[in-house]
């Protein structure tokens, strides 16, 4: 077990080099200057010149690397150009509010996406089925920017029923909170619960079909005891998995969600950095969303592991 | 006594017809299908069925609700929005298949190398693709559109190379379970070059798992797109993209709600036909996977 997540660990230290190396060349090797973006169209030769050496954009482009990605290993992920400030502290400001509309998101679509897939494969190729199939491809198909939209029309400006945008922290007002964060977890929920219910649905089926549910099913035991016990627990093992793979794609959704909502996070963050070309903190946004998607995968295969027996050994 | 359509299958028929009658028995595929036919042809013959100009603007008719002249209604310049509608279906459109064909390029010939030849080859091309692939799509296209410029064509290039890890790893999986079956080694004991026997006798085989990513995979530039311009970072005003025309639309939600719901259905509709489509062709090629 130890050596398999040794095996594990080993594999993802060479994917975070390369990844910090495209991250890297990213931004160097496309066209547009940094120091011309922040010095304006306008300014002159004098002034560009100051600011590459004052951010060391006139040095080769493998020290320019190697400060960059040593920095990293201090915690040092540069400095912002527009505010002036570490890029660290700027993504360690917001992201306990994406991390907050991630897992609400996440409980959603495990909460809806669980349950419609147990019951679209209990009740195969039945209404509930091919509804549910249905749902879960629309869920999947639309976009969550133009989902936020409609829902802020029908919820906020309709029905006042919630606020149309803004966060408040659960630390100020649990309650608020909550309600501000509702309708945008929904929004970003909606796709991943399509993927998750889809899952379900495929690893039910198989659960249901295998021998230990004929023979719990042979045994007379009740068909809810059957479905809970037997086949759900074994089928959701991989579907737990998925939920952790998809957070990657929840913190990526979540720069649109928060853009619309107007949520102060590290999707708003990297959105408002690429308007104001301040590479930097894209760079550095780009690779904490990246470490935290090979984190929960690496999670995930342990996960797993732990709970199937086959695979520890 | 009836016939059942796998009987039919069973009595030698081409395995192109036993494909297609696999695809026509899914319907939602054949809906997708229709639904896609039906935009493509709306943005080829545009010019011949919008009846106004997508950018005119209408000083007189600024924010009408649909009606029997605007169809779909007007947005705040009074521009008519079912022309608009029509238009930017060439912009998804065009993203679309031109970011497809970037992805293919780059991603299809690297996964064959990384398959067919295997080691060193296949250790640093797999493990720029995980790496790529770790970083969120949406956050990976937004960063490459940033650094390379707002513009519809640099947002293809963007979502193209953004999409080409993805066909990287699917082409190399299917070469490795194809490259060890026996026609593949006959024609490697014909005297066939490695390049021919790569294109020839691995790729074909490839190809239907292709085709089925390459149709979720334009489900997912479309929506890409939609975000880049919503975001200001792919098609520019005054051309329309249903993206741009959400962007817009934003600051019109409490007068005009119809200039969001347009544009926004229209992606949706054929992001779930693409959707729809790929499902179709994976059951149709693989009957098994149902």
């Amino acid at each position: 077990m130890i050596r398999m997540i040794g095996k594990r660990l080993s594999e993802v230290i060479p994917t975070l080099l390369i990844l910090s190396v495209i991250i890297f060349v990213l931004q160097r090797l496309l066209p547009g200057d940094p120091a011309l973006a922040l010095a304006g169209e306008d300014a002159d030769r004098e002034l560009i010149e100051q600011i590459r050496q004052q951010y060391g954009l006139n040095q080769p482009l493998p020290v320019q690397y190697f400060k960059w990605s040593g920095g990293i290993l201090y915690g040092d992920l540069g400095q912002s150009m527009r505010m002036n400030r570490p890029v660290l502290d700027l993504i360690l400001a917001r992201l306990p509010v994406t991390l907050q509309l991630a897992v609400f998101s996440m409980i959603i679509a495990l909460a809806v996406g669980i349950t419609a897939g147990i019951i679209a494969a209990v009740r195969k190729q039945s209404a509930w089925d091919y509804g549910a199939n249905l749902v879960a491809l629309a869920g999947i198909s639309v976009p969550n920017f133009w989902l936020g939209i409609m829902m802020i029309l029908v919820f906020s400006v309709m029905l006042n029923w919630l606020p149309a945008s803004g966060y408040v922290s659960p630390l100020i007002d649990p309650l608020r909170s909550l309600q501000s964060l509702l309708m945008p977890s929904i929004v970003l929920g909606t796709a991943i619960a399509g993927v998750i219910m889809r899952h379900t649905r495929s690893a039910m089926l198989q659960a249901l079909e295998s021998d230990y549910v004929r023979t719990a099913r042979a045994k007379g035991l009740a068909e809810w005891v059957v479905v809970v016990r037997h086949a759900m627990r074994n089928a959701l093992t991989p579907v737990i998995t998925l939920g952790a793979l998809e957070f990657g794609n929840l913190l990526g959704g979540a720069v649109l969600t928060e853009q619309i909502f107007n949520i102060p996070g590290f999707g708003k963050l990297i959105v408002d950095a690429v308007y104001n070309r301040d590479y930097a903190v894209v760079q550095g946004v780009v690779l904490v969303t990246a470490l935290i998607y090979v984190l929960m995968s690496l999670l995930a295969d342990i996960g797993y592991m732990l709970a199937n027996p086959r695979l520890r050994n | 006594m009836s016939v059942s359509a796998e009987d039919h299958i069973s009595r030698g028929e081409s395995q192109l017809a036993q494909f297609a009658k696999r695809l026509v028995r899914h319907k939602g595929a054949v809906v997708g299908l229709c639904f896609i036919v039906l935009v493509v042809l709306a943005a080829v013959f545009a010019p011949l069925i919008t009846p106004f100009d997508p950018a005119a603007q209408d000083y007189t008719a600024i924010r009408q609700s649909p009606n029997a002249i605007h169809w779909f209604g007007t947005d705040e310049l009074g521009r008519d929005m079912f022309s608009r509608i029509i238009y930017g279906a060439r912009a998804s459109l065009l993203v679309g298949a031109v970011s497809i064909a970037i992805a293919i390029a780059i991603g299809v010939p690297l996964g064959l190398a990384a398959g067919y030849v295997g080691g060193w080859v296949d250790m640093g091309i797999s493990r720029v693709a995980d790496a790529m692939l770790a970083i969120p799509f949406l956050i990976l296209a937004i960063s490459l559109a940033a650094f390379l410029g707002p513009s519809l064509t640099n947002s293809m290039i963007a979502i193209g190379v953004t999409a080409a890890p993805l066909f990287v790893r699917l082409t190399r999986g299917q070469v490795i379970n194809v490259k060890s079956e026996d026609y593949v080694e006959a024609a490697r004991s014909l005297g066939n070059s490695h390049a021919r026997v790569a294109f020839r006798h691995i790729l074909p085989n490839v190809l239907p798992a292709l085709i089925v990513q390459m149709t979720l995979t334009i489900a997912t530039a479309i929506i890409s797109e939609a975000s880049l311009s919503f975001l200001g970072l792919g098609q520019q005003p005054p051309a329309a993209s249903w993206g741009s025309i959400l962007n817009t639309a934003q600051r019109s939600l409490t007068t005009a709600p119809w200039i969001a719901a347009w544009p926004g259905m229209m992606i949706f509709l054929t992001v779930l036909s693409f959707n729809l489509l790929g499902d179709g062709l994976r059951d149709a090629f693989d009957p098994r996977s149902r």
